[in-house]
């Protein structure tokens, strides 16, 4: 197997807790504009898997993974179905240990700080994490209570802050001039385009440092997927985002750094030059001519 | 430590508690019963018939409440699977899936399973007044069968709804009629039927409310489908009533006869199921 | 020419048909047999005085319900209170955190309960609830207690509504889509959080739904709560107070009404008022759960 290929970033220092709260609560800071240019300081981070092994039941799901994902880049996983794309990614916000009898082995380590070990607060972490999934799932609720939801749960509940953050972070998503006049109405009845694009806003609103996209596109029509695209180019300025795709030419179009798995390992990572370009790996050469997916 | 860690432990905390409320329940009511009933328990109990002077506290026993359960369950339950498998054999292969009918039925049976048996055994018993007829086993039978029938047809109908349509395409294909697939469906919801009927029978055994109007109560094994008979239920219950400390002891030994019982039901029904989902694809 | 098969098929059809119409046949018979055998006290009685007079003397000709309506909302009232926060604790611990192991055990249980038969809760009551009233509980509150009282009919008829409550709401949980709880823990909600704020806002009206099926049934219930809620026909004051609803009444008379029309014709009243509500709250609910089905099928 060919081994991990590192990708150099600066050893990080961690964000205390305290900050990241205030963080939460006073974010007018972070607006993600074009013009604005975010200065992240020091807190760089960065995603480090070291020997993660993973069994479900009898089943070995990741075999021997390591890995080091980049900051502030989309990194696209790529690869057939059932190779562990998705567990690699419930691995990540620890989603996984939900799954009945799951076995984890090894490290993550996110800014430095080991998140498979016990005696973590996961919601702390899930937090940094932000979650795109497959099919919107918007929450029984109102547009505005869905974007509003992670910040209540993480104790603001403040109305004139929260309708601030609302407001942001929908126009974050380009959603806010589509939904203004109709932020009470439930959710459920935006298209599924628009409730992507809310979901993206609700995992912003938390403050990740990380977007997990799980095919966040797969089940949109191709012109609502070519806006949550577009996002995610824009986002990157401030957000790594991770990725799992099936579509190749997807990965093409958006990806900076490119890992390639089959049958729960890693075969190849890299920038997406140069995997695209001059695969190493005969496997990589196949899956990327298309012999097979 | 944050707020909502707190609240998460003291959540966790009530609903610990909760589940276990739902243990002690159980584990009370089979100890309170068992212990009391253990030590009025006597082989005469469930061998005899009462003697004269039962009722104050003399010899015999509740053998004519069995016995009287016994025909009654029986019969009930044999009438309610030759009422309940066309019914359910129908609404699952005549009508279709999506079908009006089907629909309203499964919510009549359904508000019908909500009907209490106070209710039944009221309406049975005006009936049986208008009729001319005296509280009778036949009574007992008929209210009991009205009431489990929608137990039957809905619990049998849950496991038939999982049916799969193809295995009828395919006895369709070979020519079969509608009613020709009965055998195919029959074999298929054999364990449906199966919990369907023990579920019943507890039931059936443990209602007393429809049976005090129409059975009655009588001290002798019955003889024919006019004459009342005595039922396990009642016999806790009037016994229960009366101030002597012997006979509200056989009150106890008789519920914990009828506590066994329906345990015993309740064991092998979960057996069936457990068998029942081994063996499914 | 048709074929002796396909004739029978018709045939079989056309039976079957009619067993599956039985079922409405029944209910509608129900309704105007009742309605028929109670008009004569309907005839002689507005419907205002029958519902909310406390004057309950047969011999005399007076028929007032209200004791009876009363019994019965205090033992159910009092059945709901207790035990639906038990019913819903129970039902998320067993779908949202329990091991498959712990839910192997508490399942059976619950089957148990489920399926005891009313007069075994009575003699259970009996024999540990009303001492238990009587001797520990009521001495805080008031003077004397017998323990036959609405708080013991409400607590046996509680537990015996309880496996019922329980396993609505955990077929209502487990149809909440677990995407939604992704999403939900995956913002850095916790478990209860999430059950909170997600789970339990996404099923508020089937737990509705099942909290009035219960309370239907927990009306219609008879023999376990008149051996303890005391049989008086007074409108009861606390939960110290004996009580008597309904089927209790029902029960109890159901021999000696026959020498008097009036009275006779009173009991079915009381039978038509239980099979209306119940009839009615099942409909509602019944709806209710059969959509909320649907949805997530």
């Amino acid at each position: 197997m060919k081994s991990l290929i590192k990708y150099f970033t600066f050893t990080s220092e961690l964000r205390s807790d305290e900050q990241s709260e205030e963080n939460i609560l006073g974010r007018r800071q972070r607006i993600f504009r074009p013009d604005y240019k975010f200065v992240r300081g020091k807190d760089e981070s960065e995603i480090r898997a070291e020997g993660l092994n993973i069994h479900i039941k009898e089943r070995h799901i990741l075999k021997d993974v390591n890995l080091a994902l980049p900051d502030k880049k989309i990194t696209c996983v790529i690869g057939p179905s059932g190779c562990g794309k998705s567990t690699l990614l419930k691995t990540f916000n620890r989603l996984i240990d939900s799954v009945e009898g799951i076995r984890i082995e090894g490290k993550v380590l996110l800014n430095g700080e080991d998140i498979i070990g016990s005696g973590q607060d996961i919601t702390r972490l899930r937090r940094k994490m932000g979650l795109v999934s497959q099919k919107p799932c918007p929450l029984p609720m109102s547009i505005f209570e869905n974007v509003a939801y992670g910040c209540r749960i993480h104790g603001l509940a403040n109305k004139r802050k929260l309708k601030m953050v609302v407001k942001h972070y929908l126009e974050a998503v380009g959603l806010w001039e589509e939904v203004c006049d109709r932020l009470n109405t439930p959710a459920v009845r935006l298209s599924i385009g628009q409730q992507q694009r809310l979901c993206l806003a609700r995992s912003l609103a938390v403050e990740p440092q990380f977007i997990l996209a799980d095919e966040a596109t797969s089940a949109l029509d191709p012109i609502s997927s070519k806006t949550i695209e577009e996002l995610f180019v824009k986002l990157k300025r401030n957000y790594s985002i991770i990725m799992v795709t099936h579509t190749l030419r997807q990965a093409l179009r958006i990806a900076d750094y490119v890992v390639f798995m089959y049958m729960g390992e890693i075969i190849e990572a890299g920038d997406a030059q140069q995997v695209f370009n001059d695969p190493k790996h005969e496997l990589t050469k196949k899956y990327l001519s298309g012999a097979f997916s | 430590m944050k707020f909502k860690f707190i609240e998460e432990r003291l959540f966790k905390l009530l609903m610990y508690l909760a589940t276990l409320a739902v243990f002690g329940f159980v584990v009370s009511i089979i100890w309170t019963i068992v212990s009391r009933g253990w030590g009025a328990m006597s082989w005469d109990m469930v061998s005899k018939l009462p003697g004269g002077g039962f009722y104050v506290g003399k010899e015999g026993g509740f053998l004519n409440a069995i016995v009287g359960s016994l025909y009654i369950v029986g019969a009930s339950t044999l009438l309610g699977l030759l009422v309940s498998i066309p019914v359910v054999f129908y609404m699952n292969v005549y009508l279709s899936k999506n079908s009006r009918l089907a629909y309203v039925a499964r919510l009549a049976y359904d508000v019908l399973f909500g009907i209490p048996s106070i209710v039944y055994g009221a309406f049975a018993f005006t009936i049986m007044i208008y009729f001319g007829m005296k509280t009778s086993l036949a009574g007992g039978i008929i209210v009991v069968t009205l009431l489990i029938v929608p137990i039957f047809i809905r619990s049998m109908d849950e496991v038939a709804r999982t049916f799969p349509r193809e295995l009828l395409d395919a006895a369709y294909s070979l020519g079969a009629t509608r009613f020709e697939t009965i055998r195919v469906v029959l074999r298929q919801i054999m364990p449906g039927i199966a919990t369907a009927t023990l579920l019943s029978i507890g039931r059936a055994i443990g209602d007393a409310a429809g049976v005090m109007f129409t059975a009655g109560y009588t001290d002798s094994i019955p003889t024919s489908l006019s004459q009342p008979a005595a039922t396990m239920p009642l016999a806790v219950f009037f016994q229960m009533s009366s101030p002597i400390k012997e006979v509200q002891n056989r009150a106890y030994a008789a519920a914990m006869v009828l506590t066994l019982i329906v345990l015993a039901l309740s064991v092998a029904g979960r057996l069936i199921t457990n068998r029942f989902s081994k063996h499914r694809v | 020419m048709i074929s002796l098969r396909a004739l029978k098929d018709r045939t079989a059809g056309g039976v079957m048909f009619f067993l599956t119409i039985a079922s409405l046949l029944l209910v509608v018979a129900m309704g105007v047999g009742l309605y028929f055998k109670s008009s004569p006290v309907l005839a002689d009685h507005s419907l205002g005085e029958l519902l909310f007079s406390s004057s309950w003397h047969p011999m005399k000709g007076e028929f007032g319900f209200l004791p009876f309506l009363m019994g019965t909302l205090w033992v159910t009232g009092i059945a709901v209170i207790l035990f639906l926060p038990v019913a819903l604790l129970a039902a998320i611990y067993l779908t949202e955190y329990a091991r498959p192991a712990v839910r192997k055990y508490v399942f059976p249980a619950l089957d148990i309960l489920a399926g005891l038969p009313s007069v075994i809760y009575g003699v259970w009551g009996t024999l540990l609830i009303i001492p238990w009233i009587s001797e520990w509980l009521a001495p805080h509150f008031v003077e004397f207690s017998t323990g036959y009282t609405a708080l013991a009919g409400g607590v046996v008829l509680g537990v015996m509504i309880l496996p019922l409550m329980v396993s609505l709401f955990i077929e209502l949980f487990t149809s909440v889509p677990s995407e939604l709880r992704d999403a939900s823990t995956s913002l850095g909600a916790t478990r209860w959080q999430t059950v909170k704020r997600v789970v339990l806002r996404k099923s508020v009206t089937g737990i509705l739904a099942a909290v009035v099926l219960a309370v239907s049934r927990a009306f219609g219930e008879t023999i376990a709560v008149l051996m303890v809620c005391g049989n008086l026909p007074e409108v009861p004051r606390s939960i110290f107070n004996a009580c008597y609803p309904l089927p209790a009444l029902i029960a109890n008379n159901y021999g000696e009404m026959l020498s008097f029309p009036q009275y006779e014709a009173a009991l079915m009243f009381a039978a038509m008022i239980l099979f209306v509500v119940i009839l009615l709250f099942n409909l509602i609910s019944r709806i209710i759960l059969y959509r909320m089905e649907k949805r997530f099928a």
